[in-house]
């Protein structure tokens, strides 16, 4: 197996900021990403996505260093004073590095 | 009489949600029932509306349009009094100017099991009063700030889930009419209610989880949550008698007026005011007002268009 390293950004955050965060995925450079439902606890109490206004979204973009290092600078930066939001960075290995 | 068992639904869901129930209806479903019924509300509308479209009733439009920005100047105004500061204020104050499609369903049910006539082209004041109050609510916030971004505002605001579906389904029953719109009429017919119930079971649900964050906020809350609605009922009613609506009517105005939002505002706030404490609004409205319109609010302001017509208003 011939593998090489990115790295995975994970994005953990209220369902409300998914356009917003979006269109900031697509203009600093992430090459795609992969969007699901979530729930759970944190900082701001259960997150249990009943409805609408309590939904989560876990958001996954494999990338290089620098744009992950660069997403997570801007998502900290704009969104973490007022919105539930985690992200965090691991390394992972892929097999087609030309996608990331 | 007794209560509408629609109601009876809600009261239902609150107690499983109080107790800790395990009862969970999926959100697909919630969603699907809010859906179905902003539809209804819609279609309904549109057929009458195109029956009886006047210049009369641009004006009411209009005036309707001026209610929705005074009541959250005045909510504001109220909050202010009471020591919460500016952007939680202009925050719950937007939803207390918009509208809740919710109640606006009960009072619906509510009129037609007491047969009380109502002007049928409300569901047009329900769709022209949940923009304006996101709007001032927002200036109140922070004035005409440059960092307000009104273009994916706008979008957010005109194009949401709920406004969508009322103003689909009133173009769509205006178009088609009364003839066409037959095999669709048990809709808002013979549907709506049982719609209507399994949608409060589910509110009364999620307005018991809303309910156990009032330890955090106290009496001002609980206090502003229970004034604002007997407010906008009054002025509410005040106006529908100015306009000349008939007794239902009358109430019914009332009620959108006493009726706050709890799924477009909410939305459009967490965007435009990030800084604003959303479980607050969701508390008072949702936890407190929505209740309260629904058990107690919608006979009280019957009984309040009634006296006012007693009185010659």
């Amino acid at each position: 197996m011939n593998a090489h390293t990115r790295t995975l950004l994970t994005v953990i955050c209220e369902a409300a900021l998914e356009k917003k965060l979006l269109a900031d995925l697509e203009t600093l450079g992430a090459p795609g990403w992969t969007i699901s439902d979530a729930r759970g606890r944190g900082g701001r109490g259960v997150r249990s996505a009943g409805w609408d206004t309590e939904g989560n979204i876990r958001v996954e973009i494999i990338c290089a260093r620098d744009i992950a290092e660069r997403l997570a600078d801007h998502l900290q930066e704009q969104y973490y004073a007022n919105f539930a939001m985690v992200c965090y960075l691991a390394q992972v290995e892929v097999l087609r590095p030309e996608k990331f | 009489m007794g209560l509408d068992p629609v109601v009876l639904f809600f009261i239902f869901g609150l107690c499983a949600g109080l107790l800790k129930s395990e009862l969970k209806l999926p959100p697909a479903l919630y969603e699907t029932l809010s859906i179905v019924l902003l539809l209804a509300i819609g279609l309904h509308g549109g057929v009458e509306l195109a029956e009886q479209a006047s210049l009369q009733l641009l004006g009411q439009a209009a005036l309707v349009l001026g209610l929705g920005m005074v009541l959250p100047v005045l909510a504001f105004a109220v909050l202010r009094a009471l020591n919460f500061d500016r952007v939680n204020a202009a925050a719950v104050a937007a939803h207390y100017g918009s509208v809740s499609a919710g109640t606006f369903a009960v009072v619906v049910a509510f009129m037609l099991a007491r047969g009380i006539e109502f002007e049928s082209y409300m569901p047009l004041f329900v769709a022209i009063l949940e923009i304006p109050a996101i709007l001032v609510g927002i200036l109140l916030a922070k004035g005409l700030a440059r960092d307000t971004d009104w273009r994916e505002l706008g979008r957010e605001i005109f194009l949401g889930k709920s406004i969508m579906l009322l103003l689909g389904g009133l173009i769509i029953g205006a178009v088609a009419g009364k003839e066409a719109i037959k095999p669709l009429e048990p809709l808002y017919t013979s549907m709506f209610k049982p719609v209507l119930a399994f949608f409060l079971l589910e509110m009364g649900l999620i307005a018991s989880g809303q309910l156990g964050a009032l330890k955090q906020f106290g009496l001002r809350l609980l206090g502003f949550a229970l004034l604002m609605p007997l407010l906008g009922a009054l002025i509410g009613a005040l106006l529908a008698r100015l306009m000349g609506l008939s007794l239902g009517g009358t109430a019914v105005l009332a009620t959108l007026a006493a009726s706050a939002s709890y799924i477009a505002v909410p939305a459009a706030m967490r965007l435009a005011l990030p800084a604003a404490n959303p479980s607050l609004s969701l508390t008072a409205s949702l936890g407190i007002t929505f209740p309260f319109n629904i058990l107690i609010g919608i006979p009280l302001y019957l009984m309040l268009a009634e006296q006012l017509i007693a009185w010659g208003l």
